[in-house]
């Protein structure tokens, strides 16, 4: 019998989706935060932003709301890993006769696809709640959001290879994802922020991920949308090779 | 005889400098059932784990169907199938989806799948109960769906570590038959570790016994319990490793882990 790698990515990555499918209160409980920023700071903002000459502030902030949901989704997808080590299952793939960067592959593959069907629903709720992007724009958006997806997945789950209990990685896990997430030009635009606050966009991940998927649902961002896609991919890159090299080091 | 596992001076030494493998040497004869035996922390686990892939012996020869693991690991991880001492099915997903996703770990053709699911399913007596989340099974019907997963890409060896622990007498003689069943009609090779002494008096072919990472007896049951001049295979256990009581000492790896954390710890 010889394995070709497709079929075993596939394999992980359908069994990732099953059980995002089949647990409905992950689905709906991960949608709580989104909904909360959107319609507290959306609309309580609003007029404010408004009257600072800042535009419509649902239309600035949705692109935002929709990078955090994914963001947020897939760096917890590394939790699956610890979670699978605990109850035993990690051991089956790793005795399988694919290797370690396969099962990598398909376990980010999975929780990518995952944290992207989540911040479809986020951008369905945006658009209930006012949001209006380019329609023509949306497969650009997409892009941007599984680019957002995979880059969190993978480093979610190189966190999750060097440790052993979930509750030490919902702390550290959040201890990152705040900062990342309000400093990320999400919620107020950087071309006016702070200069310190600019240079920790300028290295922050996401900043690039928020300002891609802005600029391709609404035609305005600070960086060319093909920059936001360069670093993406690189970061992207860099974050695979770091967590399969973290993957590879796990011990079961 | 043709061996199925051959195993030469085997060591494993952890860094920090524990020795949990210390220089064994033992034949599992093609088509056999083979105990390996030994107190808590003795190092059956750590042998198994090289047996099988998940850890690098530090010296000494180790082959499974003629094949060494290290060198390659895809062709013996093909060769084998492993029932783990702890449960390792995925709860949250159909017992037939545990056994669709090994299949399509292990390259089975995919033509051939769903005869083959539902053969072993059939096997262990779990088909009707296909569709059902592996959450809502029993102990005792995990061990046999894990058995019957273990055997589905058809290898030649099948591991089980401590198989039948925390199982009734029920269960346990159920769990007995399938497995002298595949002995039988499929040519099977066994190994399996176990603390229940009368299993391995009943069932084994050979046995082996280790303790602090040294085999201390080896041979058939009948040949220990002689040389020993006990009753059964329980009184030459005792006899042969104390009656002290071992502490649950941690495996090697818990250990490693143990000493990063305390390190880990001291630093803050």
């Amino acid at each position: 019998m010889k394995t070709n790698i497709l079929y075993p990515i596939y394999i992980l990555w359908l069994r990732q989706l099953k059980r995002y499918f089949r647990s409905k209160s992950r689905m709906i409980g991960s949608l709580g935060q989104p909904i909360v920023f959107l319609v507290a700071l959306g609309f309580g903002f609003g007029s404010i932003f408004a009257k600072a000459g800042g535009g419509n502030y649902i239309q600035f902030l949705s692109p935002g709301i929709i990078a955090m949901s994914i963001m947020f989704t897939a760096v917890f997808s590394g939790i699956e890993l610890i979670w699978d080590r605990q109850f035993g299952f990690l051991k089956e793939t790793m005795v399988a006769p694919v290797s370690r960067m396969t099962i990598m592959f398909g376990r980010t593959l999975g929780g990518a696809t995952t944290a992207t069907i989540q911040g479809i629903i986020v951008f369905i709720i945006t658009i209930v709640i006012g949001f209006r992007p380019d329609i023509f724009a949306v497969l650009w958006g997409l892009l941007f959001m599984f680019g957002i997806a995979i880059v969190f997945t993978a480093f979610g789950t190189a966190i999750a290879s060097t440790m052993e209990d979930m509750q030490g990685f919902g702390l550290i896990v959040n201890l990152v994802n705040m900062p990342l997430f309000f400093l990320s030009g999400a919620l107020f635009p950087l071309n006016t922020a702070p200069a310190f606050i600019q240079w920790i966009a300028f290295i922050n991940p996401l900043s690039y991920g928020v300002d891609g998927l802005r600029g391709a649902f609404t035609g305005v961002s600070l960086h060319l949308i093909s920059t936001d896609a360069l670093v993406i991919t690189g970061i992207t890159i860099l974050f695979l090779a770091v967590g399969a090299w973290l993957f590879s080091k796990v011990e079961v | 005889m043709d061996s199925s596992i051959s195993v030469k001076n085997l060591t494993k030494t952890f860094k920090g400098g524990l020795v949990a493998v210390n220089n064994i040497s033992f034949e599992v004869p093609k088509g056999s059932i083979f105990a390996f035996l030994g107190p808590n922390g003795a190092g059956k686990t750590t042998t198994i784990k090289m047996l099988t892939t998940l850890l690098h012996p530090t010296s000494g020869t180790l082959t499974l169907n003629g094949m060494d693991p290290v060198k390659h690991p895809h062709d013996v991880r093909e060769s084998f199938g492993i029932v783990f001492q702890d449960p390792s099915l995925d709860d949250e997903l159909t017992a037939y989806e545990n056994m669709f996703f090994h299949a399509g770990l292990y390259g089975v053709p995919r033509s051939e799948t769903p005869a083959k699911i539902e053969d072993m399913m059939k096997f262990v007596e779990l088909w009707d109960r296909k569709d059902s989340l592996v959450k809502t099974f029993s102990g005792g019907m995990k061990r046999r769906l894990e058995i019957a997963r273990g055997l589905l890409h058809t290898p030649s060896i099948l591991f089980l570590d401590e198989p039948t622990t925390g199982l009734d007498p029920q269960t346990r003689n159920y769990i007995w038959n399938y497995i002298k069943k595949l002995n039988e009609e499929r040519g099977l090779t066994v190994f399996f570790t176990t603390h229940y002494m009368e299993e391995a008096e009943r069932s084994a072919h050979q046995v082996a016994v280790i303790d602090h990472g040294k085999i201390i007896a080896s041979g058939t049951p009948a040949s220990i319990i002689a040389s020993t001049g006990t009753q059964n295979l329980e009184d030459a256990f005792i006899k042969l490793t104390g009656k002290n009581i071992r502490e649950q000492e941690a495996g090697g790896i818990d250990q490693l882990r143990q000493m990063r954390q305390a390190w880990r710890g001291g630093r803050k």
